[in-house]
């Protein structure tokens, strides 16, 4: 077959930071199939060292504008293992709160902002103001409600100021807390009409086995904290996240690139689920039944509609949550901290994936070294290697086009929501 | 969309972004109560974060992001070129924000500590008026939503454009916040320009400049404090420099 074909994008539209996707093909043979990450690096890894334990954090939340919370819960939780600092009970509460108002932050603006205007064909989330005026509404009340709850609880949504080495510097006040459970409880509604214009749309066949890496739920579904697990059958602890990454730099890409069992592997919603399914929420399980995903899903698009499972299930465990805390005594957020030297590692599913900071500290409790694996730093080989097989299994067809290669490698790209400038930090 | 009647002059918007985490470009799809309104208010022509359209014919350009490769140093130049106002949009525009931390250590093991024998392209972080005239500054890590919105106000019907003058303090007063320095913190709020709402002393951290020096800030006291409260000079060195915007500043 004489199939030629050229893709050639510079810095890939709606998606955070700067990656480029070139494709060729040529007489049928392919000749280049590529995702390069091009952002340029600030190496946060050493501006983090010799600054002291109570700048860490802020520090690190600058690592990325969207999961800023997932940074700041992370590098606390390094350096309190670090510390061996166990925090409060309400304090590890108020945390996962703020954490799932990110999740839903993030995956409300990733699901309807930068993936949806695929689905209607449109460039962007602008047009759709005037042609589906009641998505964009609900799009807007969601994104609005979620960036409320990080706000009350974490103080800001992007860079929170409430987490603290020890704990949580503030508790939101009773009524706050309490009118937000009730705008989550009536956001499932909207929730539910969002689920159901996703069940019209039709997202690509495209299956390619890989591994799916996250943190291994034990009693709830997973966000902070505890063991490591694939779904090829590798276990590790929190601290022992270097087997399990193992990164290794890229020639082509400022991003480092990871593996395990295999030539990459992928984190995020779908392997969070595809890791925890038992674990999710009834109410959100019932959602990925009716949207038809089943773990073990290997279908990379089918990470939006776990994205939009997760969103049911931070919502339920959000109302849950509230109802534990207006009963907790407000008083106990913060517990004494004295630095010492050590080793700690944190581990935190960020909305895009399982994330890493690792930090050494001297006795006065400044960082000596510092290591930070970010969800789409263990992406990214897995989304060059996705290319190279849709343009494989899809793209040989006499109907195939440039245009129409471009659009699907785009979002295939997308559907991994990835963070770029934050995977090379 | 008609405003009594009349169709309003629509300001061609792009928004670019360069070394940065890009948190000031996701403020521009917050602050949702607006969201609908803004983007009807403007043409944002080139917006990579939110759109797959983009054009070379704006007449505002919002510059997220310090310089910090070669590359980026053309980029602006040409941004420059085709914009009639240009924005720095942040602390890392504005004053090269945490990115600059870099600065304080040698490229050269830099690198060799983050890519080992695989070094990347990087140089010392610069903000944007160091590379192009810049017209105004919207300073913050992040952005204030409603700072960007006025200063499209402005750019369209000439409505006044002018952050507070006056410190933190004032906004920390006005939501009846506990003076950190009470608590026994140190915190930038005296010599540091208003206009945040001051997110950060009433979520009980004190303020670390994020938008730079008020209009004329009274450096002498403010150091007198920190010294009678007993901080080290190294801490409030610390302090000032987390985001650039006090790096000259000289410790009396």
């Amino acid at each position: 077959m004489k199939i030629n074909l050229n893709v050639d994008v510079k810095h890939l539209a709606r998606i955070e930071g700067h990656g480029n996707i070139k494709i060729h093909v040529e007489n049928g043979e392919i000749k280049e199939a590529r995702w390069d990450v091009v952002e340029t690096p600030r190496f946060f890894e050493v501006m983090l060292k010799n600054k002291h334990y109570t700048t860490a954090g802020l520090l690190a939340a600058r690592i990325c504008g969207i999961c800023s919370i997932s940074h700041c819960l992370c590098s606390v939780r390094a350096t309190e293992n670090a510390f061996k600092v166990a925090i409060p009970e309400t304090a590890a509460k108020l945390r996962l709160l703020a954490k799932h108002g990110e999740t839903f932050q993030s995956h409300i603006l990733h699901v309807l902002f930068l993936a949806a205007p695929d689905f209607f064909n449109e460039p962007s989330v602008i047009p759709l103001i005037e042609k589906k005026p009641e998505v964009i509404a609900i799009a807007i009340r969601l994104k609005g409600l979620a960036n409320r709850l990080c706000d009350t609880i974490a103080g800001r949504t992007t860079h929170p100021v409430t987490f603290q080495v020890g704990g949580v510097t503030m508790m939101p006040q009773k009524n706050h807390l309490l009118g937000l459970q009730d705008e989550l409880k009536r956001s499932l509604d909207d929730l539910q009409i969002v689920a159901d214009l996703f069940s019209t749309f039709t997202l690509p066949d495209f299956i390619r086995e890989t591994e799916f890496v996250s943190l291994k739920g034990e009693k709830g579904y997973p966000f902070i904290g505890g063991s490591l697990i694939s779904s090829d059958g590798v276990e590790h602890k929190e601290q022992d996240y270097r087997p399990m990454t193992n990164e290794y730099v890229d020639k082509n890409n400022t991003s480092k690139w990871s593996k395990l069992s295999r030539e990459s592997y992928a984190v995020g919603a779908l392997a969070r689920f595809n890791n925890n399914s038992q674990l999710i929420h009834p109410k959100a399980a019932e959602v990925a039944e009716s949207l038809g995903l089943k773990p073990v899903c290997h279908n990379p698009f089918m990470n939006n509609v776990a994205q939009l499972v997760e969103c049911f299930h931070v919502v339920h465990e959000a109302i849950r949550l509230i109802d534990e805390l207006v009963e907790s005594d407000p008083s106990e957020t913060m517990t004494k901290v004295t630095p010492k030297a050590g080793e700690g590692v944190g581990a935190v599913e960020a909305p895009r994936g399982i994330l890493f900071h690792h930090y050494k500290y001297d006795k006065t409790g400044r960082i000596e070294m510092a290591n930070c694996v970010v969800p789409t730093t263990q992406n990214n080989a897995n989304i060059h290697h996705d290319i190279k097989s849709l343009v494989k299994k899809s793209a040989m067809t006499k109907e195939m086009t440039d245009k129409k290669l471009e659009l699907l490698c785009s979002m295939l790209v997308r559907s991994y929501d990835p963070c770029v400038s934050c995977s090379v930090h | 969309m008609k405003y009594l009647g009349i169709e309003p002059q629509k300001p061609k918007i792009a928004v670019f972004d360069f070394t940065s985490c890009e948190g000031c470009e996701l403020q521009l799809l917050n602050k949702e109560e607006t969201l609908a309104d803004f983007l009807n208010a403007v043409e944002i022509v080139s917006f990579r974060e939110a759109s797959s359209s983009s054009s070379d014919n704006y007449d505002i350009a919002l510059i997220e992001g310090a310089v910090s490769r070669n590359d980026e140093v053309k980029r602006l130049e040409k941004i420059r070129k085709n914009a009639k106002v240009l924005v720095a949009l942040g602390s890392c525009a504005c004053f090269g924000g945490v990115n600059r931390l870099k600065n304080e250590f040698d490229l050269k093991s830099a690198n060799k500590e983050v890519y080992g024998n695989d070094p990347k392209e990087t140089i010392n972080v610069r903000p944007v008026k160091d590379i192009v005239p810049v017209d105004i500054e919207i300073p913050g890590c992040p952005v204030s939503k409603a700072e960007v919105e006025s200063l499209i106000c402005h750019v369209v019907w000439d409505s006044p454009f002018q952050p507070p003058v006056y410190p933190v303090c004032v906004e920390c007063k006005q939501r009846f916040t506990t003076c950190l320095f009470e608590k026994g913190q140190m915190c930038l709020g005296p010599i540091t320009r208003a206009g945040c709402n001051a997110p950060c002393p009433a979520g009980g951290q004190g303020c670390w400049g994020c938008r730079g020096p008020a209009v004329e800030p009274n450096y002498d006291s403010f150091f007198a404090i920190v010294k009678e409260k007993g901080f080290a000079d190294i801490e409030l060195r610390e302090k000032l420099n987390f985001f650039g915007a006090f790096q000259e500043v000289i410790i009396s």
